[in-house]
């Protein structure tokens, strides 16, 4: 009952954002399907490395290297692509190259007992540093283009078309991805195993599991899934090679995990509303349009939850709500009269601004965050004998 | 024909440490076989070994005669070894049915899985609901979990790690009637224990384990319990002399107490009363979970309480920082030694000055004094006898044992006012809880206030001089010691919310 509570409120708010992108962006031009098409875009490498690093955390081990592992994957889809001309030979590579850099994290913190938090960190400075030495002679090159699914009639079909049947393979394959992690997760032995250790890894040693064993294929799944992510930017999503290319996208998926609060589905919905901030973004310093926008979405997304919070509780209507609504409709039409500019950077820091306040509202709510977080998050297993 | 189990010379040692040495016994068919032995005597070592978690250096081991060498828990299972470990090998986040199916070789499909539970828990009276959350059950539930996990593999062996120490006198009786079943089915069943009088009541035969070496095997019925101490120990035990008691001034009262708690598998306090006066120790019998934690910080002021509903002597102090509290001359000694009562990493000497500071004078200006601090770790290393090779010793080199000496001790050394002490003598051996016990007793002669949080009913028998009881976060009226029997305790224990449960199932 609580789960479905839960699930509705956070639906319902994300429903809420993504259907002011909507209106927003009808009102400047730019077409809905369109939009939609791009968030999904900016979503997509989030998504491949926020689900990744969900199963880590599942299993009870914090790695905070995703930006490492993801600019990896970055560099060695690109220059397998460009190298071989498959773009698909690039996105294997680059799963394996995320792999291989989450192993050394791997080996460091669970055969060695290194601080998971230390060497997580480590594994991001060195895998910008290593892509961008290996990456050099590859910037400014075109990589060749990637396969699209072509479904003739769908495809073509006005609206539902671009925006179910248009995009490019990796789309699918990680609708498929977030599918097969949640019944893994979920309906197998071994996905329960994996939980289990996360969740106390001295009783599982004592049931007679080999905890390292499953961590280890845990953090390299991780680590293939940046990877994958990773090779998103640099062959679709860009498509070039630019040192640091990822800009901080493996740190917005390690909030996405938290904001998803560990469940496959969520997290997915958490990479579509970062994905969504991103894209306004760049849509606002394009139609340069006032920041105050930003500020009366804020508000309306507030005035939601409030407003879902206070119809499902019965008992009063909460005095906050109809504040919150005065407030959201005075702010819009300021913004709509005053039409203000500010420099573009300050647009920029909107998804980490982002991620900074779904973190702390997320922290806000101890109790439903501690319930599905994975108790033995971060903590170093010691094997006795 | 060839004993059940058959255990032959077996050795082990750790570094420093010889664990087992050259252990010999067997187990028979359909009998209840207890392993009796103080904490370090080598009991655990020896249950792990058979159900495969350690190898053994010499020694070997014969079922039905055929040799037996588990590579690992899940080959002891094949074998037909089942095991109910001390601390419950359960999963918090996850229901019973997943908990039962991670200690499983071969699962049964999840719409079995369900039904076979209902069944084995009704054929041996241990009613489980599959799809609860364990973080949500009691003690006593958890411990079903356990064991119809083992009884669902339908073992030949069943090892049993201390399985009364956290149930109510009620659970006992149902666990030891479950046991007695098994027996007649033909289990043999491994009982580790250190409560004398039950080993007396429910076991055929006993071992007796000291320092890694069996010094006796006997028929426990034919023994009293205290032959059996003293074969476990090797010495006399003090025991603290009753006192007759007479109220003082009120030193420590709690009107209304009722705090939400933030832990997800906690409980919330509920309107708790409470006088505590000089002179009395009062203890507060309860099985784990039911607002024990809670009460002990809301006490400490680890979690705040409106300003009224703590007073200590006169003052209203349900607002101030544990610092405060303790410079007042309200102590708190918590349940987890490492981690919450100690830190593990620092010195004794350091962790004497953490909770001594101000009421020792134990800094200057924000330095520390390190040679008054030495003293004060040294002072209490000698009253209480913990054996440490130093004060710079860390915390975690201590043997559970002694350093739950050392943080009681520390508290007592600091002349408290008020002392609240939760499970003093948790895993601490026969001597050193008999030592705590008369430190905690002479503490109360000299006009301090006691108050002992226990899941161990014979040593609040022992000590206090009135017994509370809490359940589901409520506290009871206390009553003096003696007015209650322990059936009427142990019925307070299991609560009003136990009971509509049961209706309900």
């Amino acid at each position: 009952m609580e789960n479905i509570k839960n699930l509705n409120s956070q639906m319902i708010v994300t429903g809420a954002a993504l259907a002011a992108l909507a209106i927003f962006g009808l009102m400047n031009g730019i077409s809905p399907v369109l939009l939609f098409a791009s968030i999904i875009a900016a979503a997509q490498p989030l998504m491949f490395a926020a689900i990744g690093e969900m199963v880590v955390e599942k299993s009870g081990v914090l790695n905070l290297g995703v930006e490492g592992m993801m600019i990896i994957g970055a560099v060695a889809g690109f220059a397998t692509a460009v190298s071989t001309t498959s773009p698909l030979l690039g996105v294997v590579a680059a799963a394996l190259a995320g792999a291989a850099l989450a192993m050394i994290f791997g080996i460091l913190t669970q055969v060695l007992l290194a601080n998971q938090v230390a060497t997580g960190l480590a594994l991001t400075l060195f895998g910008l540093g290593l892509a961008a030495l290996v990456g050099q002679p590859f910037s400014g090159i075109k990589p060749p283009d990637f396969p699209e699914v072509d479904l003739i009639f769908l495809s073509d079909a006005p609206i539902i078309g671009p925006l179910f049947f248009g995009h490019d393979l990796m789309v699918y394959f990680g609708l498929i991805l977030v599918t097969l992690t949640w019944a893994f997760l979920t309906f197998t032995r071994t996905g329960l195993t994996l939980r289990a250790v996360g969740e106390d890894h001295d009783a599982a040693h004592a049931l007679g599991y080999n905890v390292i064993a499953i961590r280890l294929a845990a953090i390299a799944f991780g680590g293939a899934m940046a990877g994958m992510g990773g090779a998103y930017l640099s062959l679709i999503r860009v498509p070039q090679w630019s040192e640091g290319m990822t800009a901080g996208a493996g740190w917005i998926a390690l909030a996405i995990v938290v904001f998803g609060t560990w469940r496959p589905w969520r997290v997915m919905l958490g990479a579509y509303l970062f994905g969504g901030v991103t894209i306004l973004q760049l849509n606002m310093q394009a139609a340069s349009i006032t920041p105050l926008w930003l500020i009366v979405l804020g508000l309306f997304l507030a005035a939601v939850q409030v407003t879902v919070n206070s119809l499902r509780n019965p008992g009063p209507v909460d005095r906050w709500m109809v504040g919150l609504w005065a407030v959201t409709v005075a702010m819009g039409s300021i913004a709509q009269t005053y039409p203000i500019s500010i420099p573009t950077q300050y647009l920029s820091m909107a998804p980490y601004l982002a991620t900074i306040l779904v973190l702390v509202v997320m922290s806000a709510d101890k109790l439903r965050t501690n319930l599905n977080a994975p108790a033995a998050l971060g903590r170093v297993f010691q094997r006795s004998n | 024909m060839s004993e059940l189990l058959d255990i032959r010379g077996l050795t082990k040692a750790y570094p420093g440490v010889q664990a087992n040495s050259a252990i010999s016994f067997s187990l028979k068919r359909g009998e209840i076989h207890a392993l009796l032995g103080e904490n370090g005597a080598g009991k655990s070592t020896l249950v792990k070994t058979i159900y495969g978690l350690v190898k053994p250096d010499l020694g070997q081991m014969f079922i039905d005669g055929t040799q037996f060498e588990p590579a690992n828990p899940q080959a002891a299972r094949a074998a037909g070894v089942a095991m109910v470990f001390q601390h419950f090998s359960l999963f918090d986040a996850l229901t019973v049915a997943e908990n039962i199916t991670l200690g499983m070789a071969n699962p049964p499909p999840r719409r079995d899985l369900a039904q076979r539970i209902r069944d084995v828990a009704n054929a041996y009276g241990l009613p489980l609901d599959p799809e609860r959350r364990v973080g949500t059950l009691s003690v006593g539930e958890r411990q079903r979990v356990e064991i119809v996990r083992c009884l669902l593999q339908s073992p030949r062996i069943l090892i049993m790690d201390e399985p009364t120490s956290v149930l109510t006198p009620q659970e006992v009786a149902t666990l030891f009637q479950t046991l007695r079943q098994l027996r007649a089915e033909g289990v043999g069943i491994l009982y580790i224990s250190h409560k004398l009088e039950e080993i007396r009541t429910l076991c055929d035969t006993a071992t007796i384990l000291r320092n890694g070496r069996k010094v006796a095997e006997c028929t426990p019925a034919e023994q009293t319990a205290h032959q059996l101490a003293e074969m476990m120990i090797g010495i006399e035990l003090e025991r603290p002399l009753p006192r007759l008691f007479t109220p003082g001034e009120t030193l420590l009262t709690l009107r209304d107490l009722s705090i939400a708690t933030e832990d997800p598998f906690g409980t919330d306090l509920r309107e708790v009363n409470l006088q505590l006066h000089a002179g009395e120790v009062l203890g507060i019998a309860g099985v784990a979970g039911n607002g024990q934690d809670e009460l002990m910080l809301a006490i400490s002021g680890e979690t705040k309480a409106t300003r009224s509903q703590i007073v200590f002597e006169t003052t209203q102090i349900g607002h101030l920082a544990p610092a405060e509290r303790r410079l007042r001359g309200l102590l708190t000694a918590p349940e987890e030694r490492l981690g919450h009562a100690a830190a593990g990493e620092m010195s004794l000497a350091d962790n004497a000055f953490l909770t001594g500071r101000k009421r020792q004078r134990l800094d200057w200006k924000g330095f520390i004094k390190p040679i008054s601090t030495a003293n004060f770790a040294r002072a209490i290393v000698k009253r209480f006898d913990v054996r440490t090779p130093g004060v710079e010793a860390s915390a975690r080199s201590l043997s559970g044992g002694n350093l739950q000496k050392f943080v009681i001790g520390r508290e007592i050394l600091q002349r408290p006012k008020v002392l609240v002490v939760n499970q003093p003598t948790w895993g601490v051996d026969a001597h050193a809880a008999a030592t705590i016990r008369t430190a905690l007793r002479d503490l109360a002669a000299s006009g301090t206030g006691i108050i002992v949080i226990s899941q161990d009913l014979d040593e609040l028998r022992e000590i206090s001089d009135t017994i509370s009881v809490i359940a589901a976060g409520r506290l009871s009226t206390p009553a003096r010691n003696g007015s209650l029997t322990n059936e009427e305790i142990g019925l307070m224990m299991g609560g009003p919310k136990e009971e509509a449960a049961h209706a309900h199932a």
